[in-house]
């Protein structure tokens, strides 16, 4: 059996090619979603991409997650699916209210494009169980709304059930409360997270390691961790 | 026709980068005075006809899931401005200006 994982393109979106081959290079066949179809073509995961859906109008994220494939996907998500939401996608998700909390601007409103240090701080999620718990990660970060804000109530939820699954290492690049860079749900299928995990999977193309240039491969085992997880359950 | 007006503010608790950016501004251009700006949305909303509470409810509806995020932000304001209101409140030439707050 081969994994069949999903790609949402919204209008705006802009990782949703390179999204397709992180899940094409980690071993699945990557479905093309569109945003207008109420349609999962029976994918076994669905990853929403990064970018801009809809411009960033009004707030990031905002009108996608009213979009028709969304209301599937939430369905799909709450019946224990794997949901990965990237930059754009993680917005979309605390919109459409599968994460708490929320994205705004960054604290000192550049837009930032940079090689960042994560530790994964829960390695038991769908999309982090090739990881280790404490983990330190290098893949690309590009935003400018990655401020990650809650209520304080929220937060100390979110940690004490170990549902910050990544944290930034070294600088905290947008201001995000508690350096959190990527959160998940209670049951750990749905995680979003502000870096792009997509844009270092392959080698050659990544960002700098420790051994060569732009041959960081870290973000890989987000796709072969979902991967793994569907072809143990199938 | 009549339009209504809904202000979207971040919660107050919720550090608004862009107001912090614009307060820091405006003392270099020599706006001396101003303690702190925070920086919302408005929106004019034109319904067709009578604005019934129906209208208003639909509206105050619109803004609570999609104009706003309540995570972040609080809509502050919900006001109608009948035909011939520029929406402004201030000058009076409103016909019958409504305040709805939310």
């Amino acid at each position: 059996m081969t994994a069949r994982i999903g790609v949402v393109t919204f209008p705006g979106t802009l990782d949703d090619r390179d999204a397709s081959r992180a899940v094409r290079l980690a071993g699945a066949e990557a479905v093309e979603l569109f945003h207008a179809d109420a349609d999962l073509k029976d994918v076994d995961a669905v990853v929403l991409p990064g970018g801009f859906s809809y411009g960033d109008y009004l707030r990031a994220g905002a009108i996608a997650r009213f979009a028709p494939i969304m209301e599937k996907v939430v369905d799909a998500a709450n019946g224990g699916m794997p949901v990965l939401g990237i930059c754009n996608g993680f917005q979309v998700l605390t919109e459409v209210h599968l994460l708490p909390g929320s994205m705004i601007k960054n604290e000192h409103l550049h837009f930032i494009c940079r090689d960042q240090t994560l530790r994964v701080e829960n390695a038991e999620t769908s999309w982090t169980t090739e990881y280790q718990d404490g983990e330190e990660i290098v893949i690309p970060l590009k935003n400018q709304d990655g401020q990650y804000v809650a209520d304080d109530y929220t937060l100390d939820q979110l940690e004490a059930e170990g549902r910050v699954a990544f944290r930034y290492v070294g600088w905290n690049p947008n201001g995000s409360r508690r350096d959190i860079a990527g959160i998940t749900n209670e049951r750990g299928n749905v995680v979003g997270l502000m870096p792009h995990p997509e844009h270092a999977v392959e080698a050659g193309f990544g960002p700098d390691s420790r051994e060569a240039g732009r041959m960081g491969t870290d973000g890989l085992a987000f796709f072969t961790s979902a991967i793994k997880g569907l072809l143990a359950t199938a | 026709m009549a339009t209504i007006l809904v202000h979207v503010m971040p919660k107050p608790e919720i550090l608004d980068p862009q107001g912090k950016a614009v307060g820091a501004a405006l003392p270099r251009l020599g706006f001396e005075g101003i303690s702190q700006v925070r920086q919302g949305k408005r929106f004019e909303i034109t319904v067709d006809g009578e604005v019934t509470d129906e209208v208003l409810a639909n509206v105050r509806t619109a803004a609570e899931t999609l104009l706003s995020n309540p995570v972040i932000e609080d809509v502050v304001q919900v006001k109608v401005v009948r035909e011939g209101g520029c929406g402004c409140g201030g000058h009076g030439h409103g016909k019958a200006e409504k305040d709805l707050l939310a």
